[in-house]
């Protein structure tokens, strides 16, 4: 297949001093038919560029992979894309994690589940852009038409039998023109997208180098533990670091705003300085309690103020002319990301430049609010990033990187800001609490109306999520929502809203399909068989799609034939552009139900790296149960409940279920892994408890339930 | 500050550093031994997992002074070059998503199967039960265990 692209604000090409190509390619111009190319584009200036492909002389290729990396794979997998097209073998590719290197263009973001459906494209035409001007140049030196040669596996071939090694001829094809057209290769002659690539920091990993954040050291380097307000609403009165000070290796306390930093030699002695800080504290606003924000959220839910996101026909027509009317309300709290390595960031703020190294999901965006803070041209700031432990959202949210930078500012030194686990805990950014209240009528038989109230602290769902299921399969449908201003902070955590809307709706459906005394899956399959062939364009997902899911769950799960004492719980889903069902199988032990296992099957299309694939999904439905199981966190007075694992449960080992994912096989783009599978595991969990004991679950963390606790 | 001599990974090493400093972080801050990890400081998830005279212990919770006289093997100790059994297991399986947790775990393993060569699913699930995996990769972790079982015995 062919296709064209904006060749000149797209990919560049140079000539490498010591031989070699490199290419730069710039995924916003591919996506974004607007975008302004950079003035001078005779200059080589690879800081408009998202990803680099680089080839030796050796005919070795070193990608550098764009992304940043929080453990979804997209450092293993964006880089398999560039190979595959390039037709190169896996063993000659070197990966590099990219540094930071554009402020203008590009999406060197982790987050909403996007790399690899934003790159498939640029990614490919990076690689096949490359394998051509490399057969652009054997053809030339062996005086041929290109058409008459092919490439495959580093190796370049004429009709004659004649062939060159990509080493060979990279010198000359960096000096020639980009292609305006390329070719991209047949999936079903895919050599590397498809198998199972490792993780290519695996080698690093097992042996404990240094590559997080946290383990990144500079010459000089201090430490810095930071006191931050313990209740939200507080403010800074005043403090005394004497104390502080005379701790063993601290350096110096500084005021950075409502925030007081203890700067030392080492870790340990900055921890120990900063808990021997005494500060004075002042309310600002109310610290508020879980008590006020269920009495809000409820009140919200009964009359307040909501603003519609979606509306078809008339709910309220339907419901006076209904038969049966269902209304369930569901709850969930306030959740910290607790990404496993704390929040921790370096700056080194000088008169030349800014230099910052750590784990942050938004680098571009980051470097630009800290330029701005200092007072800094962006040009100044240089930022590295590290491999993350953990994402989950925390780390789209640069905070602790501008601490680092203030305090280096204030310092003059190199700093590493710590965060210990309290710190991390307390500090705020939750997954906000919410509480969700569907209506639905029953009429005939048939589901009429729908109607889904949304009370949330702080925020509410984006504007995609009411175009989801069940839109367009319920004639009069109607999605609203309120929200309660607190000082309390919230970001987005992995899936955001749709992490426990999802297990709600699920669930809801789930009940409802009882009430109609109809199967849950064939209630679902008739419903989505309204929505094939829609012509409402804002509708996100495929009920063609979406079926095919449900039926590949319920054939691999043997949903409907389950053994005795297995009782099975079903769910389907769709979120960031990829569709899931799920199966949990629950069984009794000890008068308690169990999650045992959970089989799902998904459709993102092309599967790139099926190891990895497999892995993200199996850690986003653990991390669905384990949160809709344990996942307890409130506030009294302003102040957080938890603050360590000793009173945060996580779910570990003995508790997580065994996974078996299946892929719908197909041939269309990729869509993202990352997030998915996490949203509906808690309602596949409720479903199967709801089977095994005939009680519902309406309140997360389940385990606060009578019947689990 | 008092002066110490530790054993760590087989060769001896002078720190000075104050009583009560953990292990956790002599090793990460004065030796530059960072494959140990900091999760949560009081025990509870695994990060800090080294060897003290064999044992899988919290290098969180131990001081500097209460393992000055004890042979420490931490995970850049537990082979020359990642090829311990459990390293190798871990490879074959592919098991990290973000990798944090896995040298801790790797070393809750390895102590693991030194001890009890052929352990069953609930022993392991037992044995690795105080490691969390906030991303989930627990299901890999017990096949990687059962791979180098498998490969001991």
């Amino acid at each position: 297949m062919n296709t064209s692209y904006k060749r000149r604000t797209f990919i560049k090409a140079s000539t490498l001093t010591g031989g070699g190509l490199l290419l730069g390619v710039n995924f916003m111009s591919s996506c974004k038919e607007d975008v302004v190319p950079p003035v001078d584009m005779a200059s080589l200036d690879f800081k408009d560029f998202n990803a680099f492909l680089k080839i030796s002389p050796e005919g070795y290729a070193t990608i550098y992979s764009p992304n940043p990396e929080i453990g979804q794979g997209v450092k293993t997998s964006m880089p398999m894309i560039i190979a595959e097209e390039l037709d190169i073998p896996w063993e000659k590719v070197n990966v590099v994690q990219g540094k930071l290197d554009n402020e203008n263009y590009q999406r060197q973001v982790a987050g909403g589940s996007q790399s690899i459906r934003l790159g498939w494209d640029p990614l490919r035409k990076t690689g096949a852009a490359a394998k051509q001007m490399l057969i652009n140049a054997a053809a030339k030196r062996w005086e041929v038409d290109p058409s008459e040669c092919s490439a495959s596996g580093g190796i370049i071939s004429n009709k004659a039998g004649d062939k060159l090694n990509y080493g060979d001829v990279v010198s000359e094809a960096a000096a020639l023109e980009v292609p305006e057209e390329v070719e991209f290769k047949d999936p079903k002659d895919y050599k590397i997208i498809g198998t199972d690539v490792s993780n290519v920091d695996i080698d690093e990993l097992v042996t404990g180098k240094p590559l997080f954040g946290l383990d990144y050291k500079a010459p000089g380097m201090a430490y810095a533990s930071v006191m931050r307000p313990p209740a939200f609403g507080q403010k800074l009165a005043s403090f005394d670091d004497g104390a502080a000070k005379a701790v063993a290796g601290v350096q110096e306390v500084v005021q950075i705003g409502d925030k007081i930093a203890v700067v030392a030699d080492n870790t340990w002695s900055a921890m120990k300085g900063k808990n021997a800080l005494k500060a004075i504290w002042v309310t600002d606003t109310k610290g508020e309690n879980s008590a006020d924000h269920d009495r809000i959220l409820n009140g919200l839910l009964d009359s307040g103020k909501m603003e519609v996101f979606r509306e078809d026909g008339d709910v309220e027509k339907a419901f006076a002319e209904a038969d049966e009317i269902l209304e369930r309300t569901y709850e969930s709290p306030f959740l910290p990301h607790n990404c496993l390595e704390p929040m921790n960031f370096f700056a080194d703020v000088t008169a030349d430049k800014v230099k910052l190294v750590g784990p942050i999901q938004t680098p571009a965006r980051t470097a630009q609010s800290i330029a701005e803070t200092l007072g800094r041209d962006i040009k100044e700031v240089d930022l590295e990033m590290t491999r993350m432990g953990g994402g989950f959202g925390r780390r789209l949210y640069g905070d602790f990187a501008d601490e680092a930078a203030r305090i280096s500012d204030a310092v003059k030194k190199p700093i590493q800001v710590v965060f210990s686990r309290e710190d991390d805990m307390t500090d705020g950014i939750y997954r906000p609490a919410s509480k969700y209240r569907f209506k639905a009528s029953i009429k005939d038989g048939k589901l009429t109306g729908y109607h889904l109230r949304e009370a949330c602290v702080n925020a509410n769902m984006y504007g995609l999520i009411p175009n989801f299921f069940p839109a367009g399969a319920v004639e009069n449908y109607k999605v609203e929502g309120g929200k309660h201003e607190s000082n309390i902070t919230i970001g987005a955590w992995r899936a955001p809203f749709t992490n426990f809307l999802a297990s709600a709706e699920q669930s809801f459906f789930d009940e409802l399909a009882e009430l109609m005394e109809v199967d849950p899956v064939q209630m679902r399959l008739d419903l989505l068989d309204k929505v094939k062939d829609t012509e409402d364009e804002r509708i996100q997902y495929s009920a063609e799609r979406m079926q095919e899911v449900i039926k590949l769950a319920v054939a691999k799960s043997g949903y409907g034939k389950s053994k005795s004492g297995t009782h099975q719980g079903f769910v389907a889903y769709y979120c960031h552009n990829t569709h899931v069902a799920q199966v949990a199988d629950v069984e009794m032990e000890d008068g308690k139900p169990v999650v045992k296992k959970v089989v799902c099957a998904v459709d993102c299309g092309i599967v790139v790296n099926p190891l990895g694939a497999l892995n993200q999904i199996e850690g986003g439905i653990v991390d669905g149960v384990g949160h809709a199981l344990y996942g307890d966190f409130g506030f009294k007075n302003g102040v957080p409940t938890a603050k360590n694992f000793d009173k945060y449960r996580l779910i570990r080992m003995k508790e997580a279920p065994e996974v078996e994912t299946h892929f719908v096989k197909n041939s269309l783009s990729p869509t993202g892994l990352g997030e998915p599978s996490l949203p509906p595991a808690g309602g596949a969990i409720a479903n199967a408890i709801a089977k095994a004991t005939g009680k519902r679950m309406y309140k997360q963390p389940y385990i606060n339930s009578e019947l689990l606790g | 500050m008092p002066s110490y001599n530790l054993s760590i990974n087989g060769e001896s090493k002078n720190v000075d550093v104050s009583e009560d400093t953990p292990i956790l972080w002599v090793l990460r801050d004065q030796l530059n031994l960072v494959g140990t990890k900091y999760g949560c400081g009081i025990a509870q998830c695994g990060a800090c997992t080294i060897h003290m005279d064999g044992n899988p212990v919290r290098s969180c919770q131990l001081t500097v002074a209460q393992v000055a006289d004890k042979k420490l093997t931490t995970i850049e100790g537990l082979s020359a070059d990642g090829s311990h059994p459990v390293q190798k297991a871990w490879k074959k399986i592919d098991v990290p998503q973000c990798g944090y947790c896995q040298a801790g775990q790797i070393m809750t393993a390895a102590a693991l199967l030194d001890s009890n060569p052929s352990p069953s699913d609930n022993e392991i699930k037992n044995a690795m039960n105080g490691n969390i995996c906030r991303c989930g990769t627990y299901n890999r972790i017990l096949g990687a265990v059962k791979e180098a079982a498998g490969k001991l015995s």
